[in-house]
C-alpha cells in the first residue's frame, strides 16, 4: 500500500540537512514499527522517496514523502505512533494512502508551493516596505538574471509568481515549483531588493514553507491541490 | 523551544550545525532546578568521533537514571566554531540545556587516545575554565579525566583536578554522594578534593609531590599528607552483565563513524599480546551473560531504529557462546533490514560461514592482525597468531569467493632485525600465491591484498613500557624497506601499501609515557596553535618541535630512552592488578622468544585474580 506522510520541521530542527532528514525518518518509522517495505537485492533498502527539499535554515509546515507499507494500519494508530518517536520540532501531520501509480509520486507531482516571508529585526528594505512590495508585485515584467553554470540569463520570474500579499508582517507566496521550473523565494525578495535599489543581506529572511502543491487543471487555469488531499485517510 | 547558545547567523556559516544542537532522538532533558548536581561529559574530539563512543554512553545512561543528577553532553567545537566562539567570547556550551559549561559542578573528560591532549586544553579554554587545576575557584566545575588514557595522568596532571582510575560504573555514584553532601555543608573545593581521594580509584593529582634525580629521572613520588593514599586501585565492574547497560543510545541527526548499535559482549582480552595496552588494562577478561546480550540487542534496535548492529570486544572469537550471540542476531534481525557486522573476529571455518550470510562477499574484505611478518617476531610479542593460521584462513576464504584481504603489522616492535621487516612483505606475497593457486576460471579477477604498517608505541602498563622507541629516521627507513621488498616480489601488482604518520607517532610515544614536566609542553605546543592533532589536516609538526624548544624538553628521554626495570615510572602509583612483575617476567619472556599461554589455557599468574572475578574464575565455581 502507498502512503504519503506529511510533517512539520520547526524551531532547531532547520538546522539539520535533507540527507538527515531522510535519515532520521528511516530510523523513525523502524521506532515506529511501521511495516515498510524494503527493496530486493543484497542491501535491501526502504522504499521512500521525498518531495522537494528543504534547504537548511528554512521551517516548513508542508513537507512530504511516500513510503510503502505491507498490510494496512489506520491513519490515526500510524500518526501517533510516529509522534511517540518524534524529537522535538518534528511533527506528523497526517498518513495517508494514495493510489498505486508511479504518476502519483509525491516529487514527480510537485507543482507549487507557499512561503511565509519575514525580515529578520532590521533586515526590513526600508520603513514603506509593505506598500513597494505590492508596486512591486503589480509589474506585467520581473526580469531577474539567473545563473547557470555556464552563463548567465535573463529571466521573467513573473509568470511563476502565482500570488503574492501581505499578512500583517509577512509576506505571503503561492510560487512555482518543482522540477522544471523552482522558484525560491529568496530569488523573489532579492529581485523585490534590487528592484528597490537596495542590496539585500545574508540572512535578512527568515522563511517558512506551508503547503506543496500538484496541479490538477488545464493549461489555461491552473487548480492546485495539496499534496495531501491527493491521498485519503485509513480508517480504523 | 529550547534557546540555542549559538544564533541563526553563526550556525548557518558554520560546517555541519547538527553537531552544536542537542535535541537528538535519546537525548536526556530534565528541568534544572530540580537537579542537585550537573555533569557534563565531553570527549574532547569532533561530534561525530565522540557520539561513537560507547563509554559515554553508557556513563550518561547511568547517572541520568537518578533524579537527582543530570548529565550533559559536549565536543570539540571544529575549528570554524573554534574561531567565532573566541572572536564573540561565547562560552562553550553543553548540547542539552545550552548553558555554560563553566556553571556545572562536573566536567569528565575522556582520555581516549594521546592526540587529543590539546584539545582538552581547547575546551576548558573555551569554556572559560582556567587551564590549570590551581588556579580554580569555588565557582568552576571539577573537571576528571577518566578512560585508557588515565593510566598514565601526569602529563596532564597539572590540568585535572581529579583522575577516575578504572571502569565508572563503579564509583560515581558514591563520588556524586559526597559532593552533594558537601556542597549542601557548604565545604570548599579543597575539601572536597580532600575527601574524595579516599574514594577508591580516585587520584588527585595536587595531593602528591614528585621529585627528580639529577639525571631527569623519579626520585621519589608521594602523597602530600599522611591520609592520602599512597597506591590508586583501578577499579572493575566483576559483574559485568547486572550493570548499567544504554537501552536507549542516543542518536545523533549526522552520520556519526559508528552510526549504529554497538553490543560490547566482553572486557578486556585472555590473549596477552605485550604490545597491548588494552589487555592489561582491562584485565581480567569479563564475559557478559547471553541473555543479558539478547536483551540489551532487542531493546536498543528498537529503542534507536538503526539499521546496523555490531559486537564490540577486543577479541570477539574468544567469547564462549559466539554461536549463540551471532546465531540469534542472523535469525531474529536479519531478515529485518538490520545488517550485522562483526569486527575482530579470527578467520576460520565458522566466521567464514558467518560472514558469507551477513555480508556481501565481492564487497567485503577480510582482515587480519599478524602484527609482525616473521614468525620470531610474532612470538616476542606473544602474538598467537601462526602462519600456517593466515595462510590456511585466507585459503578458504579465497575458495569460498572473497578476493580482498587487510593485513596489519607494527615496525619498529623491540629486537626486530631486517629480516623480521622484510618478512612482511614475504607474508603478502605468499597469501597473494595462494590465491592464484585457484584455477584461474574459479577465482574472482586479480586478489587485493592491502598491507598497513604502523609504527610501535611503547606504552605504561605494558611488558614493552621500558623499551626505547625508534626515532622518526628508523621508523621511515623501515617502511622503505618494506615498501622495496614489496616492490620486488612476483606479485606486487596484487599488493597495496600504505604507512603511518612518523612525526605523530613520536608525539604519541611521549605523551604516552611522558611525566608531570610534559604539561608545560603540551601548553607551549596549543598556545603555538596545535589542536586536532589526530587529524592529518590539522596536524602540524612544527607547533610541537617549538614547543619542545621553548620549553626545553628532551624528546629522547622520553621516548628513545630504555627504561631500567628498577627506575620508578611516572605510573607506578597506580595499580592495575597485573603486577610490575608480571610485566617484567613478560619483558624477559619477549626477549627469549618464548610465548606465555592465553589465560584459558594456562593462569601465568599476571595479579588480576585479585579482582575475583571474569575469567581467572570460570572454572572454579
Amino acid at each position: 500500500m502507498k502512503i504519503r506522510i506529511k510533517f512539520s520541521k520547526r524551531g532547531v530542527m532547520k538546522f539539520i540537512g535533507h540527507l538527515d532528514v531522510m535519515r532520521y525518518f528511516q530510523k523513525a518509522i523502524k521506532r515506529a514499527q511501521i511495516d515498510i517495505v524494503y527493496t530486493e537485492g543484497l542491501s535491501p533498502h526502504m522504499v521512500m522517496s521525498f518531495a522537494s527539499p528543504l534547504s537548511v535554515g528554512l521551517t516548513s509546515d508542508g513537507e512530504y514523502f511516500d513510503i510503502e507499507i505491507h498490510g494496512s494500519i489506520s491513519s490515526r494508530e500510524a500518526v501517533r505512533r510516529l509522534n511517540e518517536v518524534m524529537v522535538e520540532g518534528m511533527e506528523v501531520l497526517s498518513f495517508r494512502q494514495i493510489p498505486d501509480e508511479k504518476s502519483s509520486n509525491a516529487m514527480s507531482l510537485i507543482a507549487a508551493a507557499d512561503y511565509e516571508v519575514s525580515f529578520r529585526d532590521g533586515y526590513a528594505p526600508c520603513e514603506d516596505w509593505q506598500e513597494k512590495l505590492l508596486d512591486f508585485y503589480r509589474q506585467k515584467e520581473i526580469l531577474i538574471l539567473k545563473k547557470t553554470k555556464k552563463s548567465e540569463k535573463e529571466m521573467d520570474i513573473r509568470p511563476y509568481l502565482y500570488e503574492l500579499s501581505l499578512r500583517e508582517e509577512k509576506v505571503f507566496l503561492k510560487l512555482c515549483s518543482g522540477s522544471v521550473t523552482n522558484i525560491k523565494p529568496e530569488l523573489v525578495m532579492e529581485a523585490f531588493f534590487s528592484w528597490l535599489g537596495v542590496e539585500m543581506k545574508p540572512f535578512s529572511l527568515l522563511v517558512h514553507r506551508l503547503e506543496m502543491y500538484a496541479d490538477l487543471g488545464t493549461e489555461e487555469e491552473k487548480k492546485f491541490v495539496s499534496l495531501e488531499d491527493l491521498g485519503e485517510d485509513i480508517a480504523e | 523551544m529550547r534557546k540555542l547558545a549559538l544564533d541563526d547567523e553563526i550556525l548557518l556559516n558554520i560546517e555541519k550545525p547538527a553537531r552544536y544542537i542537542g535535541n537528538e532522538v535519546n537525548s536526556v532533558m530534565k528541568d534544572k532546578d530540580k537537579i542537585d548536581v550537573r555533569i557534563c561529559l565531553c570527549f574532547p574530539d569532533l561530534y561525530e568521533i565522540g557520539m561513537s563512543y560507547l563509554g559515554i554512553q553508557i556513563l550518561y545512561d547511568m547517572f541520568n537514571q537518578r533524579d537527582d543528577l543530570w548529565c550533559e553532553r559536549v565536543y570539540s567545537p571544529w575549528i570554524d566554531l573554534d574561531r567565532v566562539m573566541r572572536e564573540k567570547n561565547i562560552p562553550l556550551f553543553a548540547l542539552e540545556s545550552q548553558d555554560p559549561v563553566k556553571d556545572f559542578d562536573f566536567l569528565g573528560i575522556t582520555l581516549q587516545y594521546e592526540m587529543c591532549y590539546t584539545n582538552i586544553l581547547q575546551v576548558l579554554e573555551l569554556a572559560q575554565i582556567p587551564l590549570f587545576a590551581k588556579d580554580r575557584t569555588q565557582q568552576d566545575p571539577i573537571v576528571i579525566g577518566g578512560g585508557p588514557c588515565a593510566y598514565n595522568p601526569e602529563p596532564l596532571a597539572a590540568f585535572f583536578d581529579l583522575f577516575y582510575i578504572g571502569e565508572g560504573e563503579t564509583q560515581y555514584f558514591a563520588m556524586m554522594d559526597l559532593y552533594k553532601e558537601m556542597k549542601a555543608s557548604g565545604k570548599s573545593r579543597e575539601e572536597f578534593l580532600r575527601a574524595v581521594c579516599k574514594i577508591p580509584g580516585i587520584y588527585v593529582p595536587s595531593l602528591y609531590e614528585v621529585s627528580y634525580h639529577e639525571d631527569g629521572t623519579i626520585a621519589s613520588f608521594t602523597p602530600r599528607y599522611d591520609d592520602v593514599p599512597v597506591v590508586i586501585e583501578k577499579q572493575v565492574v566483576t559483574d559485568v552483565t547486572n550493570t548499567f547497560y544504554p537501552k536507549a543510545p542516543v542518536i545523533p541527526f549526522i552520520k556519526a563513524t559508528q552510526d549504529r548499535v554497538v553490543l560490547e559482549i566482553q572486557r578486556g582480552c585472555i590473549r596477552g599480546c605485550r604490545f597491548c595496552q588494552a589487555g592489561m588494562l582491562y584485565r581480567p577478561t569479563r564475559e557478559r551473560d547471553l541473555a543479558m546480550l539478547k536483551e540489551c540487542a532487542y531493546e536498543m534496535l528498537k529503542n534507536t531504529g538503526h539499521e546496523e548492529i555490531s559486537l564490540s570486544s577486543l577479541s570477539s572469537s574468544d567469547y564462549s557462546d559466539l554461536e549463540g550471540i551471532v546465531n540469534y542476531l542472523i535469525n531474529e534481525f536479519g531478515g529485518k533490514g538490520v545488517n550485522i557486522s562483526l569486527p575482530s573476529l579470527r578467520i576460520d571455518a565458522f566466521s567464514l560461514d558467518v560472514m558469507s550470510k551477513v555480508q556481501d562477499i565481492r564487497k567485503s574484505s577480510l582482515t587480519f592482525a599478524p602484527e609482525a611478518g616473521s614468525q620470531r617476531m610474532r612470538n616476542v610479542i606473544n602474538k598467537g597468531l601462526t602462519e600456517e593460521d593466515i595462510l590456511n584462513g585466507s585459503g578458504q576464504a579465497f575458495e569460498g569467493g572473497w578476493n580482498k584481504v587487510k593485513l596489519y603489522f607494527m615496525l619498529g616492535l623491540p629486537t626486530e632485525t631486517e629480516e623480521d621487516i622484510k618478512e612482511i612483505a614475504h607474508l603478502a606475497d605468499r597469501i597473494a600465491r595462494r590465491y592464484y593457486e585457484i584455477p584461474k576460471d574459479k577465482r574472482n579477477g586479480k586478489c587485493q591484498i592491502t598491507v598497513s604498517t604502523s609504527f610501535f608505541v611503547p606504552k605504561p602498563f605494558t611488558p614493552f613500557q621500558w623499551v626505547g622507541m625508534n626515532t622518526k629516521d628508523q621508523f621511515l627507513g623501515k617502511a622503505k624497506i618494506v615498501n622495496h621488498e614489496i616492490k620486488d616480489q612476483l606479485n606486487h601488482k596484487s599488493i597495496r601499501y600504505n604507512w603511518h604518520e612518523a612525526d605523530v607517532t613520536v608525539l604519541e610515544g611521549l605523551l604516552a609515557r611522558g611525566d608531570r614536566r610534559v604539561a608545560d609542553t603540551i601548553l607551549a605546543a596549543y598556545k603555538n596553535g596545535a589542536l586536532y592533532d589526530a587529524w592529518s589536516e590539522t596536524f602540524c609538526w612544527d607547533h610541537w618541535e617549538k614547543a619542545f624548544e621553548d620549553t626545553n624538553l628532551d624528546l629522547d628521554f622520553y621516548t628513545t630512552r630504555e627504561r631500567d626495570v628498577s627506575e620508578i615510572l611516572p605510573w607506578d602509583f597506580i595499580h592495575i592488578g597485573v603486577t610490575k612483575k608480571f610485566l617484567q617476567r613478560e619483558w624477559e619472556r619477549a626477549k627469549e622468544e618464548v610465548v606465555t599461554p592465553n589465560c584459558r589455557m594456562n593462569c601465568s599468574g599476571c595479579g588480576a585474580a585479585q579482582y575475583k572475578g571474569g575469567v581467572c574464575f570460570e572454572d572454579k565455581n
